[in-house]
């Protein structure tokens, strides 16, 4: 699949009531898929007591947001900021890795020949249709046995094994890159290793970042692998610090009534913050999100 | 351009096209370099793909002490009082996941692609997918919000349906449906966006001959967006199908929300979790991820091997 027409037909709804219909419709969908998101927006201003009593949708004060800021950032001496430097330590080490890895990766499947390619490439799309969640067990048995559990690498590596990036630098290699222009960087002298960085790797500029983009938000949102690997609260990112901070929330959790015990508004202020780096990434590469051009990317 | 998704290229044979040892002289394949630029993959793909689905085998297939146990843990586990009721609860959240991700999605996909303003279709693309940045535990905590109608910004709507606490909400006979919401608000978006895509690459011509022979908007989906949208549906009901059946983070944050109204083995990952960690059984533990492994791998394996769902537009 190529190159989308520059201007696709699109088929009109005919008639006033065609039209109404369909705008009805995308517009309750816009409700359902944005009030939660303006709601927590809101949410974060608010004092316990305004949250459940003032409208959702009315502003509270900086003081408010303050607080809960105070609260969040003071909750078990300063634990959000270690998990926040966790999870971003975790993300881009293993983003790091994984562009090491897989853009050699795909360009050695896409354009050299070697014993077993054939396997590997099978072996690639297998793993990446399986949802990463299956291997999570067996990977902590595995390393379990070898004593690697709570070791910041018992999460960098497994999430370093990113197949669907290897396939997407795959395909792109072997439909993007003209064969004879490799062959001409080879006549002119280039080593084998220089034609690719020199020459393959600044035409795969985009899918580098394609695969950056992918591998960061994965890792980044990945709950159940640092979950089950990271035993002490030293360790969790900030997605599995969230369920200690739920723990901590007596709306939510009566039993944890205490000093240090966490408001709602203090605890959507932490969701926010949780995803924070994420929703900056997706609203700079929001164009070619929308675009379709992340098709396939959805893994969930 | 479009990156494709799983396509044909790997499905349907593009490995034939280069096939070892051409004799052009000018190859790569004379050189070891492939081996080089690989060989850290094919080490990682060992390390987390291979060896620990073989490690899981093994430890399926023994007891605690390493002996031999033939099927004695499966059979352990699926006799468990738990097994049953977790599948039940895993299926019917399947089916409602399902059928809401193909009905919406598609009938959304559709209607988002005939708005002609090129802004607002490309806003209401943005605010649909805009929920996938909350993936994980950020969009369950998210729900739990809405979802308690002390707090929750839709609390006339659930105290209209009678739901007038968190806990009310949270009834067991509503959780499937509950986490069929709180995944679909999660996923939906990138799949309304595929199908947008794909709707784009439906030839013009097609589409105008059909107006010319006096289609409607609803025929013309019916009859030719629709079957010409088949694989990606079948892609996308698979792909979900599979990650569905990992079902984990959304009853565990509820289960710990709740002061466990939600039970902690309320799926089958879930008990996986509960025979490793509180049991200590990692025999048990392997035979359930390994039920689960093989029907990720037989879901992929249709797929990869039924490749004619991706043939060439």
């Amino acid at each position: 699949m190529s190159a989308v027409s520059a201007e696709p037909r699109r088929v009109s709804l005919r008639g006033w009531s065609g039209r109404a219909v369909a705008g009805f419709v995308l517009t309750l969908f816009v409700f359902f898929f944005a009030v939660p998101i303006v709601w927590l927006l809101f949410a974060v201003t608010k004092s316990a007591k305004a949250l459940t009593v003032s409208n959702p949708f009315a502003l509270g004060s900086w003081s408010d947001f303050v607080s809960n800021w105070h609260q969040l950032f003071g909750f078990q001496d300063g634990a959000v900021t270690t998990w926040i430097g966790n999870s971003a330590f975790y993300a881009l080490g293993a983003l790091a890795l994984t562009l090491l890895v897989s853009v050699p990766a795909g360009y050695a499947l896409a354009l050299t020949e070697f014993k077993l390619r054939k396997a590997l490439l099978v072996l690639t799309l297998v793993v990446m249709l399986i949802p990463s969640t299956a291997l999570v067990l067996p990977i902590f048995l595995e390393l379990n046995s070898v004593g690697l559990i709570g070791s910041p690498l018992s999460v960098i590596l497994p999430m370093s094994f990113f197949p669907f990036g290897v396939y997407l630098t795959y395909i792109y290699f072997s439909t993007s890159i003209p064969r004879d222009l490799l062959a001409a960087a080879r006549i002119d002298g280039c080593t084998e290793f220089q034609v690719f960085t020199r020459i393959a790797l600044p035409l795969g500029a985009p899918i580098v970042a394609l695969v950056a983009f992918f591998s960061f938000v994965q890792n980044w949102n990945n709950f159940f692998l640092p979950f089950v690997m990271l035993p002490s609260s030293d360790g969790y990112p900030i997605q599995v610090g969230l369920t200690s901070l739920l723990a901590a929330t007596p709306a939510f959790n009566p039993s944890s009534a205490g000093s240090d015990s966490v408001q709602l508004p203090t605890l959507a202020l932490a969701t926010i913050v949780s995803i924070l780096p994420v929703l900056i990434v997706f609203l700079f590469s929001q164009r070619f999100l929308v675009e379709g051009m992340t098709a396939g990317g959805t893994k969930e | 351009m479009t990156i494709a998704p799983p396509s044909d290229e790997l499905a349907a044979g593009a490995f034939e096209r280069r096939r070892p040892g051409r004799p052009t002289g000018r190859g790569p394949g004379r050189t070891p370099i492939g081996y080089v630029f690989v060989s850290l993959y094919a080490l990682l793909a060992l390390a987390f793909g291979v060896v620990p689905s073989l490690y899981a085998v093994l430890l399926a297939f023994t007891n605690a002490d390493g002996g031999f146990a033939g099927v004695g843990n499966f059979t352990k586990v699926v006799s468990d009082f738990r097994f049953w009721p977790a599948v039940l609860h895993v299926t019917l959240y399947l089916v409602i996941w399902l059928v809401a991700l193909v009905v919406f999605v598609v009938g959304l996909a559709l209607l988002v692609h005939a708005v002609r303003l090129r802004w607002a279709s490309t806003a209401l693309r943005f605010v649909y997918y805009l929920p996938g940045a909350l993936a994980g535990a950020s969009s369950v905590l998210l729900w739990l919000f809405v979802l308690d109608p002390t707090a929750s910004p839709v609390s006339g709507l659930l105290r209209a349906f009678g739901f007038d606490s968190f806990v009310a909400v949270i009834q067991p006979g509503n959780l499937p449906a509950i986490f069929a919401i709180i995944a679909f608000w999660t996923g939906a978006g990138g799949w309304i966006v595929i199908m947008y895509g794909a709707l784009n690459n439906i030839s013009t011509e097609v589409l105008e001959a059909a107006q010319v022979d006096g289609a409607g908007a609803v025929q013309i989906a019916l009859r030719i967006q629709l079957p010409l949208l088949r694989k990606w549906i079948a892609y996308m009901g698979v792909m979900s199908l599979a990650a569905g059946t990992q079902l984990f983070v959304e009853p565990q944050l509820l289960s710990q929300a709740s002061n466990a109204v939600v039970p902690n083995d309320y799926s089958l990952n879930q008990l996986a979790y509960q025979y490793a960690f509180q049991q200590n059984d990692f025999n048990g533990a392997a035979a359930i991820s390994l039920i689960l492994l093989v029907v990720a791998l037989l879901l992929s394996w249709v797929f990869v091997t039924r490749g004619g769902l991706f043939e060439k537009e």
